[in-house]
């Protein structure tokens, strides 16, 4: 690298960010609003409190309305293609949309689901429930994490008892012959959008299973609250959309 | 950068501007790109006199450009922008934005890898049932025409279109298997022909003459073959040939 | 060894930035060698190419489908974006790197990977590339029965820009959180730079457009092979066969399409409009003229460049009342890019230009956008575009102001950056040359085709045959343009072979060789706060006098 490149020493030292040896005033990971880099009244090197937290909320906000887009652009796509058709031979317009009753089980998956998101919220505050981080983060015990560990695992499960459920859902469609490949629009976009939203929650799921790991593998209280915090807005979004998505699927064939 | 163009216009005058129109808008929307043409030309040969000028300009000036005059100029071109869309906006509601006369005559244009067909509803004034499964070209019957239907029976299928001159022509476009473009140069005519959809675009051929039309939607390998030509003539001259069509018809039978 | 690897794999943003212009400039040069076999065949159609024989229409069309891909997605989505502002964006808001550094390498990597997907395309299939056009629109592209190359050949088409989807909306998301989360203190929206804003606006463009894409592709892909049907209508039939089932319409591709498709040409133009900016103030010594009325018209085309997908289907049985609603909308976004023009016109007017290479690039780049940009109202209106869609004249109209306005945008920042990459400068005299010639060339190229598309000549046509013949009499034009593009591709080598030089020879930059103003200069000790707008030149008093965004208000004089 050319000289333009040489790095401050500043640099080196910020590599580690995170909590670890005295606690310097303005390093404590919870409260007190810190705002991405603003390093004004006090030193240079010195990241705001929360300063990664914020960083990996605003990623996963992009992240996420990003997501959003591509299931607008689906249902969209759901939309037009319901209003398609053709005349027939006798000049009358057909459309080939046969609505599919969503099988019963849907609601009960959606209800989980949205359970799972109440768990996964309490389970979010109380990795940042002031005094038991403090004491997590001056090396006394981890009372968070015992609190929280349980209404993980709940979650995990109830996540699992959805995708369970959605599946159980393909089962009887399929059953009931509309397959993916059916000349039925509505059918293809059944299948279209619960998969996709199924494979979204695989993925929330996997992360779950990270983050639970992380509660007791990461060193740090920051990293600690990082992971659990990502997965929570994650998990909640993909909990809103289903509820959107299910709306759609139910009411609107 | 003006060099290949001069160059171009003193080799191929004729050519190098829109053909000859034959229909009856022509003159307007040819009239409309002249002066867009003209405006945009000016405005852009302006822009880079003011380029050259500041780049010449060796010894800088102490004053900058009022910002009054930057918005001044500013409305300025949104004024020409204005006019510009209002102009063209009335010539499109004219051309599209109501049907046909009641007068007006009916051709169905069909696209198919890589030829135009071209239907007439023969007296009975009504297009016959086509049916996909029916189209043979090979056997004399591109469309798919079904025999059983009387009023198909009557109908003309031809690969030229002949139309009488001076008498508004309805054209519904389709197509068998990919987008084409339906494109007469001549009649400043163009639109798409899509499969599973069927467009209506109407104008009134003015001038006796032949008129190539095109294809300007990619369409496989054989897009630049499929052409046809559009046989503009007196109506005595198509009362003739369609009676001969029809004659020719009912003697295959 | 494992130090190799390192530099190989790394997470440091500026290799990244180099590694992404690498690539770029590998698809440019497949792309520019497809471009001039298209000019050829254009003009002598009946020539035998050395291992190649007689060029067949599939393999016309296949090359222009890749020449499309190529050019837009690979290289002015690549380098403008995430080329140069994986390379200066962290320093000119003064952060230390990007927000997600291996979120950032992924993105590259998957780019990479959805480029030699696309290349494989090409050469590995039976059936060759894809001839569907860069729009590829169904059911040409839905049936591998439609033509050569829609077989396994669109398949991979299909795959690479699914990936090349998910790597973009990856690294705006990154560039996003960059921007927003890591400005140093003091640098407030009203002192970024005029690229950082570019980049701003285009990663939300990217963020919201090219998941759309992805939704259409993964829809496209699984009516080839699951059966669905929600792009091919119902009784559609290749050559005697029914295939279409159900009633699946082409023009849903179409809206999905485009709706991805205008934000995407405005992606690969907003880097170079930043730089543009920037560098008019920092060779012309001033103050850019209303700085924040630019930054907000940025925002304002792309805002507006997600309203006006529909232009480019006035003629595809869009409702005509829509066609009107598009037409209006389209001539709304003229305005804010008008601003722009002026807004730079007035930054120059006042003459006195340091003409470096840089700088000679991003005045031509404002020529091409004028040149290019007027004609965009033209096409706005449906009237007009009635006729002019799908000829020449737009062909024309995209090159100019994407192809040959990117271009420019895209070396204007090599040139200028170079000492970041390399610590040296390059060659000022191959610098001009290089401009000229491509200058001269380029408007050589693409100004007559205005010509060809006045005459009515569509895109996609491998040769003239039938009543098309009488464009036979465009010939001459045609060869002019083939003659100056091979000119342009030749003028090329110069580029690159000042690049070359210049990076082990070139003079040595040191620091701030251009007297910029904007952070990415400093080399030392980034202020912690920030005090200074992006483009303090102080031109009126005493030739050059500057304030760089690291100086602090109080060693002023
Ligand atoms: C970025 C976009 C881009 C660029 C640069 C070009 C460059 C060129 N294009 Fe193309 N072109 C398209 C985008 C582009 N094109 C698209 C989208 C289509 C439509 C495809 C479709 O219809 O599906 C098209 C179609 C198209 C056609 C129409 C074919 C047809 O429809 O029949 C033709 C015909 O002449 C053509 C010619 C050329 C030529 C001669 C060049 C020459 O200018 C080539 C010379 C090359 C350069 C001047 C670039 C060199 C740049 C560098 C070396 C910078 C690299 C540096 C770094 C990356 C660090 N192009
Ligand atoms: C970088 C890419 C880019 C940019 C910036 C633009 C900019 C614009 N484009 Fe273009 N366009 C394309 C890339 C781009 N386009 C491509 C790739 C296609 C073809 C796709 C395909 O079919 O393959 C296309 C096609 C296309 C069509 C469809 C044509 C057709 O297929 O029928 C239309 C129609 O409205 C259109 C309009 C416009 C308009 C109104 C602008 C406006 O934003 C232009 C604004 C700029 C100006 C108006 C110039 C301002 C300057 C001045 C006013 C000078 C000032 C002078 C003085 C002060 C003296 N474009
Ligand atoms: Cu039919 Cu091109
Ligand atoms: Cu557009």
């Amino acid at each position: 690298m050319p000289a333009t490149f040489t790095r401050n020493p500043v640099d080196v030292e910020r590599n580690d960010t995170g909590i670890g040896g005295k606690p310097p005033y303005d390093r404590r990971p919870t409260g007190g609003g810190g705002d991405g880099e603003n390093w004004e009244n006090h030193p240079q090197g010195r990241g705001g409190p929360r300063e990664l937290l914020i960083r990996y909320r605003l990623g996963l906000m992009f992240a996420l309305s990003g997501d959003l887009m591509f299931f607008v652009a689906l249902v969209s796509a759901f939309f037009v293609r319901q209003s398609t058709g053709h005349f027939d031979v006798y000049n009358h317009y057909t459309t080939d949309w046969r609505s599919l009753a969503v099988p019963p089980i849907l609601w009960l998956n959606t209800a989980v689901l949205l359970l799972s998101s109440v768990t996964m919220e309490i389970a979010r505050r109380q990795l940042f429930h002031e005094i038991d981080v403090m004491e997590e983060w001056l090396g006394l015990g981890r009372p968070a994490v015992k609190r929280a560990a349980p209404w993980l695992i709940a979650t995990l499960g109830l996540g699992l008892t959805f995708l369970v459920g959605q599946w159980v859902a393909w089962e009887q469609l399929v059953q009931q012959g509309y397959l993916l490949s059916a000349p039925n629009p509505s059918s293809n976009f059944f299948y279209l959008i619960t998969g996709i939203h199924g494979l979204h929650l695989v993925v929330g799921v996997l992360a779950l299973m990270a983050a639970l790991m992380g509660l007791f593998t990461l060193k740090k209280v920051e990293f600690r609250q990082i992971a659990v915090d990502s997965v929570a807005w994650y998990w909640h979004t993909m909990g809103i959309f289903w509820a959107f998505l299910f709306v759609l699927l139910v009411f609107f064939q | 950068m003006l060099i290949p163009a001069a160059y171009a216009l003193l080799k191929i005058g004729r050519v190098v501007w829109m053909p000859v129109d034959g229909s009856l808008h022509g003159p307007a929307a040819d009239r409309l790109m002249w002066w867009n043409l003209v405006a945009l030309c000016a405005i852009a040969v302006a822009g880079h006199l003011w380029l050259a000028f500041a780049m010449l300009r060796r010894k800088p000036a102490k004053r900058s450009v009022p910002a009054m005059a930057r918005w001044v100029l500013l409305a300025g071109f949104c004024g020409m922008y204005a006019w510009m869309a209002l102009t063209a906006q009335n010539l499109w509601a004219e051309t599209r934005y109501e049907g046909p006369l009641q007068t007006a005559m009916h051709v169905e244009v069909v696209g198919v890898q890589f030829q135009w067909y071209f239907r007439y509803p023969g007296p009975d004034a009504t297009y016959g049932v086509t049916r996909p499964r029916l189209v043979n070209a090979a056997a004399g019957n591109p469309l798919g025409i079904d025999p059983r239907d009387a009023n198909g029976r009557d109908d003309v299928v031809s690969s030229v279109l002949v139309l009488p001159a001076g008498r508004e022509v309805e054209l519904r476009l389709r197509s068998l298997d990919v987008m084409h473009g339906f494109f007469i140069p001549g009649m400043r005519l163009k639109e798409d022909a899509i499969p599973g959809m069927t467009l209506h675009v109407h104008f009134t051929p003015e001038k006796v003459g032949t008129y190539p039309i095109l294809c300007s939607q990619v369409c496989g390998l054989g897009h630049d073959r499929m052409q046809a030509r559009l046989m503009v003539v007196s109506p005595a001259d198509y009362a003739a040939w369609i009676a001969g069509r029809e004659r020719a018809r009912e003697a295959e039978e | 060894m494992r130090r190799a690897l390192g530099k190989v794999f790394t997470t440091d943003h500026r290799r990244l930035g180099v590694m992404y212009l690498l690539l770029a400039l590998a698809a440019v040069a497949v792309g520019t060698t497809l471009s001039l076999l298209m000019r050829f065949h254009r003009v002598w159609p009946n020539a035998v190419i050395p291992g190649f024989g007689v060029m067949k229409p599939e393999d016309y069309l296949a090359l222009v489908t890749m020449h499309g891909t190529l050019m837009v997605f690979f290289v002015l989505t690549v380098a403008p974006q995430s080329g140069f502002a994986n390379l200066v964006l962290p320093g000119q808001i003064g952060a230390r790197g990007m927000a997600f550094p291996k979120i950032n390498a992924t993105s590259f990597w998957l780019t990479l990977v959805s480029f030699l997907v696309l290349i494989s395309a090409a050469h590995l299939t039976a059936g060759g590339a894809p001839i569907s056009g860069w729009t590829s629109y169904p059911p040409l592209s839905a049936l591998p029965a439609a033509g050569p190359g829609q077989g396994l050949g669109m398949d991979l088409w299909l795959v690479s820009i699914g990936i090349f989807c998910v790597a973009a909306w990856l690294s705006a998301l990154n560039m996003l959180a960059t921007i927003v989360g890591k400005r140093r203190a003091g640098m407030t929206w009203a002192r970024l730079p005029m690229t950082v804003w570019s980049w701003l606006v285009a990663s939300v463009l990217t963020l919201l457009a090219f998941v759309v894409l992805l939704a259409a592709v993964g829809m496209l892909f699984s009516d080839r092979h699951f059966g669905t049907n929600f792009f091919i209508p119902m009784g559609d039939m290749i050559n005697g066969q029914v295939v279409g089932h159900g009633n699946g319409s082409p023009m849903l591709w179409l809206q999905l399409f485009w709706f991805f498709g205008h934000p995407e040409v405005y992606i690969a133009v907003l880097p170079g409009m930043g730089l543009a900016t920037s560098l008019f103030a920092n060779f012309s010594r001033r103050r850019v003229a209303g700085y924040k009325m630019m930054a907000g018209m940025l925002v304002a085309i792309g805002l507006l460049g997600l309203l006006v997908w529909g232009h480019h289907m006035f003629v595809s049985g869009i409702n005509p009342y829509a066609g009107t609603a598009f037409a209006a909308v389209t001539m709304a976004i003229a305005v804010p890019s008008t601003a722009e023009v002026i807004g730079w016109l007035a930054t120059l007017w006042g003459g006195g230009l340091r003409l470096r290479t840089p700088m000679l690039f991003a005045l031509g780049f404002l020529s091409f956008f004028i040149a290019g940009g007027l004609t965009g109202p033209i096409l706005a209106q449906p009237s007009l575009d009635v006729y002019l869609h799908n000829t020449f004249f737009v062909v024309a109209h995209f090159h100019l102001i994407m192809a040959m306005a990117g271009v420019f945008g895209v070396f204007a920042g090599v040139y200028y950056w170079f000492p970041l990459m390399t610590g040296r400068l390059m060659n000022e005299t191959l610098g001009k040359v290089h401009f000229w010639v491509s200058l001269i060339a380029a408007y050589g190229t693409f100004l007559p085709m205005h010509f060809a598309g006045l005459a009515g000549e569509p895109r996609h046509y491998d040769r003239l045959t039938g009543p098309a013949m009488n464009f036979t009499a465009l010939l001459p034009l045609e060869r002019g343009i083939t003659y100056s593009a091979l000119l342009l591709a030749a003028a090329q080598g110069i580029f690159l072979w000042n690049v070359f030089v210049s990076a082990r020879r070139g003079r040595v930059a040191g620091v701030n060789p251009w007297e910029s103003t904007t952070l990415e200069w400093e080399n030392g000790e980034v202020p912690s706060l920030i005090e200074r707008g992006p483009y303090e030149y102080e031109l009126p008093q005493g030739e050059g006098g500057y304030h760089p965004q690291w100086e602090s208000p109080v060693k002023q004089e």
